[in-house]
């Protein structure tokens, strides 16, 4: 099996001198499930950003497929990123648009005919359990609707790797039970799934490969 | 090329929202963008009409040389020899004066006065034009015609036309400057415009760039906003001179009738219309140009 994402000797330093990752190598399968764990701090956020060029490694390389991030054109990252389906910490939902027209941003972003869209957005929706919440607004979703919505609207593009970061840090134990077992069920279709918590509690439900990380360094 | 067409039908649709989501600021935009452009757009228009005003007057210079009524036709002749053979003289011509009198009838209307006319008032004339760029031949070839027999009085006709054709060159200098100065200023307003737009709509590009939106996409509805600002403000500058025109016109013409001729002012052509709201429609255009850029690379990781 080809690697799905590759890190090599990665290190990143914000400006300011702060040292977020450190010489950090290890490589996920394609299908594969691989949790990165470790307190706030360790590096974690980062080590998700590098992967969709939100950030920029400061040395060593990031392989996406085999795409190497570390050195990707500027126009190149939209596409890179169309490849993956991103879970934010911070959700970043548009309060001023429906539930559907959440999920159906992706798709317009990426020029996706309007009828086959709607489509899939629903389809998204439907994956995730929020299909009767179509015409709300996110506001008026609970915490757990809300980080279901995001994953909506994470692959509702169909990305090959999804990457979450903290996606259990708000959200209560049935909640967090759910959100789990969606990405459990998105892996078993052969989704690639990176994410990112501090939650044991969320490890030990899917048991999968562990990546721990102590201050920027890999344990 | 289909993806393509639907971008930009995508793209126009809301920028179409978004103007229609805000009417009275995007009307006040519009307005301040057509104020900026009827200033130098009326004052293109009112040299436009002056130039058609001055169009059937002479440019080259010219001398006119009229003589004493005494003078015969050998005298005139011998004159006009002198006169042919000095340097920077292109031609000359002889009027004699019943050719002038019939000039006069046909061209001014004043058969009745003419006719009334016992004898002909009128001198024979020699008009001299000279070639152009022979600097001083005017004087020169003034004071020589000055010194010939039975020469009665010498005129250089073209001073007070060139002096008018200087100030209108000037006035279209000016013109220029100005219109470069509200150009600019056109610029700065759809910049300052499409920059709020932006930061009004940060988190839906910063979402729509993580989920691989390109610059292109980002950019279209900006752009197509600053280019239809442009062209709206183009109309409404159009509209206002119009306007103006139409309330001088009156005055215009009483003012033409009082002199006996008929003027009209004349507004924009087709053509010139069209090219000037291009013109609004590419600097609208620029100004979110720049804007959206500065956004977009302001906001790069690093």
């Amino acid at each position: 099996m080809a690697a799905a994402i590759s890190f090599s000797q990665v290190s990143k330093r914000y400006p300011g001198g702060y040292e977020a990752l450190y010489g950090v190598s290890f490589s996920v399968e394609a299908g594969e499930m691989v949790f990165v764990t470790g307190h706030s701090g360790a590096g974690k956020s980062t080590l998700l950003k590098l992967i969709a060029a939100i950030e920029r490694a400061s040395s060593g390389t990031v392989l996406v497929g085999s795409q190497n991030v570390s050195a990707l054109r500027r126009a190149a990252v939209p596409f890179l990123r169309r490849n993956l389906g991103l879970v934010f910490q911070d959700q970043k939902l548009l309060y001023d648009r429906s539930v559907f027209d959440n999920v159906m941003l992706p798709l317009m972003a990426t020029g996706q005919a309007a009828r086959e869209a709607a489509r899939r957005a629903r389809a998204a929706l439907d994956k995730v359990g929020l299909l009767s919440r179509e015409k709300a607004n996110p506001v008026s979703l609970s915490g757990g609707e809300q980080q279901r919505l995001c994953i909506a609207r994470a692959v509702v593009n169909r990305p090959a790797i999804l990457l979450a970061d903290e996606p259990s840090s708000s959200l209560d134990a049935d909640s967090t039970r759910e959100v789990m077992e969606i990405f459990r069920s998105f892996n078993q279709v052969g989704v690639t799934v990176l994410v990112a918590t501090h939650d044991q509690a969320a490890v030990a439900q899917l048991s999968p490969r562990v990546i721990e990380l102590r201050q920027g360094r890999m344990a | 090329m289909r993806r393509w067409l639907r971008h930009h039908a995508q793209s126009f649709a809301q920028t179409l929202r978004k103007l229609a989501a805000s009417p009275v600021s995007s009307g006040l935009n519009v307005l301040v963008i057509a104020i900026a452009l009827a200033l130098p757009l009326g004052g293109y228009v009112l040299l436009a009409n002056l130039q058609a005003l001055l169009q059937g007057l002479p440019v080259d210079e010219q001398i006119s040389v009229f003589f004493d009524p005494a003078a015969g036709r050998r005298d005139v002749q011998t004159v006009e020899q002198v006169l042919r053979s000095q340097p920077g003289v292109r031609e000359v011509r002889f009027v004699s004066k019943d050719a002038a009198l019939g000039r006069l009838r046909r061209t001014a209307q004043l058969e009745d006065i003419v006719a009334a006319l016992k004898t002909n008032p009128l001198p024979d004339a020699l008009i001299v034009t000279l070639a152009a760029g022979a600097p001083g031949a005017l004087e020169r070839i003034t004071a020589t015609a000055r010194a010939q027999p039975l020469v009665n009085h010498v005129q250089g006709d073209a001073d007070w036309a060139r002096r008018l054709k200087a100030v209108l060159s000037l006035g279209r200098t000016g013109l220029m400057l100005l219109a470069g100065l509200l150009g600019v200023a056109l610029v700065a307003v759809t910049f300052n415009t499409i920059r709020l737009q932006i930061l009004t709509q940060r988190e839906e590009i910063e979402v729509s760039r993580l989920v691989g939106a390109t610059d292109e996409y980002i950019r279209g509805p900006f752009f197509y906003l600053g280019a239809l600002q442009g062209l709206m403000g183009g109309l409404a500058s159009l509209g206002i001179v119009a306007t103006f025109l139409a309330l001088l016109d009156g005055d215009v013409t009483t003012l033409a009738g009082l002199y006996g001729t008929v003027f009209r002012v004349s507004g924009l052509g087709w053509s010139d219309s069209a090219a000037f709201l291009l013109f609004g429609a590419l600097l609208g255009w620029l100004g979110a140009f720049l804007s959206v850029s500065r956004h977009l690379h302001h906001s790069d990781p690093r």
